[in-house]
């Protein structure tokens, strides 16, 4: 593979809820202007492995090394200082706001007065909705309570696109989606690529994955069962590895056995 | 990017032409909220009207100057308690420790200046140390609440148990004169105006279509109405004349606490940990130090409550902060439209809900059934001078 030093590497990442095993010994990296897949099953771990990487919860065992140099992701906030931005599953909206108030959660601007600078913040949600072909919206100031499973999502997406970072993390971002909206996204993760930012995309739709993608991770129940490359690899290939794959390395060995897909 | 995008975004960004389409909207906007039963304070302020007919015709001394000012007075401390209740349900928490809380508050100024002890500190230091007790006080219960996790209800039971047991305070009461009262009513009017002038100014910079600018207009009338209104008829009555201070502090108060809920930062972060704190917290938000200021709030609000409650009443006896005024506070906030669940309702539900509580209580009151003790003994109230503060009766 290329010597590049990947923008993130995870090593060995393990994490347990309680007695459920939920990641065991997962190994994963992404490099910048890639765009990586993670697939797998219901319950495979893909969720808990973001998360991870977002700082919403700690592991239990392994590393993280952003940049080539090992971070300890302490939380959400130190997560966007480095620039790693995540579209939650479940999508982590605040129904009882409106779509701007959303939009600039946690990082509202902010005069010398200490006041919500809104006009700025306003116009900058509506360009990022508009770029995003989200034009069902009727007014950007309703409550997120207010919108439709699909509009809510694509709000997500825009939250999270709409700063200058360096890692988008997206987690089955276009679950709700319609068709056009659902084009949007995949275009811009493409475009997100593109300019130079990497990009991880979870989903489980590998027709979808397939168009984007450079390259896939596959996990099966909590382990790294491979990483392939899309342009030599195959649907049926990766649906087996969804389905069957066994660990690409034995527990407790760090090294990373060849991988299967070459 | 591609055409598609450019098909029309209604209602997105608002652009210059279409800002006519926004003035007719707000009454199709009014017209939604009638429809979809969003209809914010409407039904609470008929409500009031409702409550103040049906009084004024069961009682003639009820709807005049001089109860107009007793009741502006009975709001005001259980109004002072319930801004704070406003931030702790927003939070969707709750604050059982109030009204102790308000008690002490009440003795912490009186034992501040007691005449023959070693601090004897002027007025406004007593009351600014005062309510700085109450606000750690109500620290300390957030911390225990966003650090330990114990439950806010839970937590503020212990602080009503520890804070209850309080003691008997006298603070005299202080009136506007008249000319004073009509300077505050056109600087009031003067300043909201001014207020609403920048509000305009900021967006037409911007680039971003006012909304609603009858609306806004409106509005500065409405407030010129109710601060010159305020005052003649407080000017009017004569048993105490002029506009009490206490009145002008829920306004001072109202002002301040809506700027912070609405307007800044930490507003916005009170909202939104209340509507979805797993949100807030991956949003980056420190949620923990969040649930503390509030509590902080909270207790800084039961102090100043406490403080002009001892003032209105003329003696606290044992039971002030117990009794009524923890449930009518948190009523007050309910009533005026704030959610038990958190994430919904505004400051100004505070003043509504305690308005319309004193209302019934003092037309009860006024109408001679029996009520509570505290209001009765208000009714002859006598105008003091500002300076004499406080009075410790026993200690
Ligand atoms: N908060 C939690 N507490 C306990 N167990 C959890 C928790 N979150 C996830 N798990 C468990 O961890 C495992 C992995 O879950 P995860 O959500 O990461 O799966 P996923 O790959 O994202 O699945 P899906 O495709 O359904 O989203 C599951 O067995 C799940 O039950
Ligand atoms: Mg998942």
């Amino acid at each position: 593979m290329v010597s590049e030093t990947p923008l993130l590497q995870l090593r060995g990442i393990s994490k347990s809820y309680g007695s459920v095993q939920a990641l065991s010994d997962v190994d994963f990296e992404i490099r910048d202007g890639e765009v990586m897949a993670l697939v797998g099953d219901n319950g495979a771990g893909k969720t808990t492995l973001i998360k991870c990487i977002a700082g919403i919860h700690g592991y239990d065992q392994g590393e993280i090394l952003f940049e080539g140099n090992p971070v300890s992701i302490s939380g959400p906030k130190e997560a966007g200082r480095l620039g790693i931005e995540v579209v939650y599953q479940d999508l982590a909206l605040c129904d009882n706001l409106d779509v701007v108030q959303n939009m600039y959660l946690g990082r509202e601007e902010r005069d010398w007065l200490w006041r919500l600078k809104e006009p700025p913040m306003e116009q900058h949600t509506a360009e990022t909705l508009k770029s995003l072909a989200v034009t069902t919206i009727r007014s950007i100031r309703q409550p997120v309570a207010s919108l439709s499973g699909g509009q809510r999502q694509s709000v997500a997406v825009a939250k999270a696109v709409q700063w200058n970072s360096k890692l988008v993390i997206l987690d089955e971002p276009t679950a709700a989606l319609g068709v056009a909206q659902t084009r949007q996204v995949l275009d811009l993760v493409k475009r997100l690529a593109d300019q130079g930012l990497a990009v991880v995309l979870i989903s489980h739709n590998l027709h979808d994955i397939f168009e984007v993608a450079t390259r896939i991770t596959v996990l099966r129940l909590g382990r790294d069962v491979g990483v392939y490359e899309r342009a030599t690899t195959t649907q049926q290939e990766v649906v087996h590895a969804i389905t069957a794959g066994m660990p690409t390395k034995v527990a407790g060995i760090a090294e990373t056995v060849p991988e299967l897909a070459t | 990017m591609s055409s598609e995008a450019d098909v029309a975004a209604p209602g997105i960004g608002l652009p210059p032409e279409q800002e006519a389409e926004v003035q007719a909207g707000v009454w199709r906007r009014a017209l939604d909220n009638l429809r979809t039963g969003n209809l914010g304070i409407l039904p609470i302020v008929l409500g009031l009207v409702l409550i103040v007919l049906f009084f004024t015709i069961k009682t003639p001394v009820f709807f005049t100057a001089n109860n107009f000012n007793n009741i502006i007075i009975q709001m005001a401390g259980t109004c002072m308690l319930a801004f704070g209740v406003v931030f702790v349900l927003l939070l969707g928490e709750i604050d059982l420790s109030i009204g102790y809380l308000s008690g002490l508050g009440a003795v912490a100024v009186a034992e501040f200046q007691l005449p023959d002890s070693s601090h004897q500190y002027p007025g406004l230091v007593a009351i600014v140390l005062a309510v700085g007790l109450c606000a750690m006080l109500g620290g300390v219960q957030g911390t225990v609440v966003a650090k330990v996790g114990v439950p806010s209800f839970v937590v503020t039971l212990a602080g009503l148990l520890i804070f209850q047991g309080v003691i008997l305070q006298v603070l005299e009461y202080y009136y506007f004169s008249h000319s004073a009262g009509w300077i505050i009513a056109g600087g009031v009017t003067a300043l909201y105006a001014a207020m609403a002038l920048a509000h305009v100014i900021g967006h037409r910079r911007a680039g971003v279509a006012i909304r609603d600018p009858y609306i806004l207009l409106a509005k500065v009338v409405a407030v010129a109405v109710a601060s010159f209104g305020t005052v003649g008829i407080c000017n009017h009555a004569n048993v105490p004349t002029g506009l009490p201070l206490a009145g002008v502090l829920v306004v001072i108060f109202l002002v301040g606490l809506t700027f912070l809920a609405k307007r800044t930062p930490f507003g916005r972060h009170v909202y939104a940990v209340g509507g979805n704190a797993e949100a807030a917290r991956r949003a980056g938000i420190n949620v923990a130090r969040i649930r503390i200021l509030v509590f902080v709030i909270s207790g800084a609000m039961a102090g100043v409550g406490g403080i002009i409650l001892a003032a209105n009443v003329n003696s606290v006896d044992l039971n002030v902060g117990g009794g009524t005024l923890l449930l009518n506070a948190i009523s007050a906030a309910v009533i005026g439209g704030v959610s038990l669940f958190g994430g919904r309702g505004e400051v100004r539900g505070a003043v509504i809900g305690s308005v319309v509580i004193a209302t019934v209580a003092n037309g009860l009151n006024t109408a001679g059934y029996k009520c509570h003790p505290p209001l009765r003994r208000h009714a002859g109230h006598r105008r003091a001078p500002p300076a004499s503060a406080l009075r410790a009766l026993s200690r």
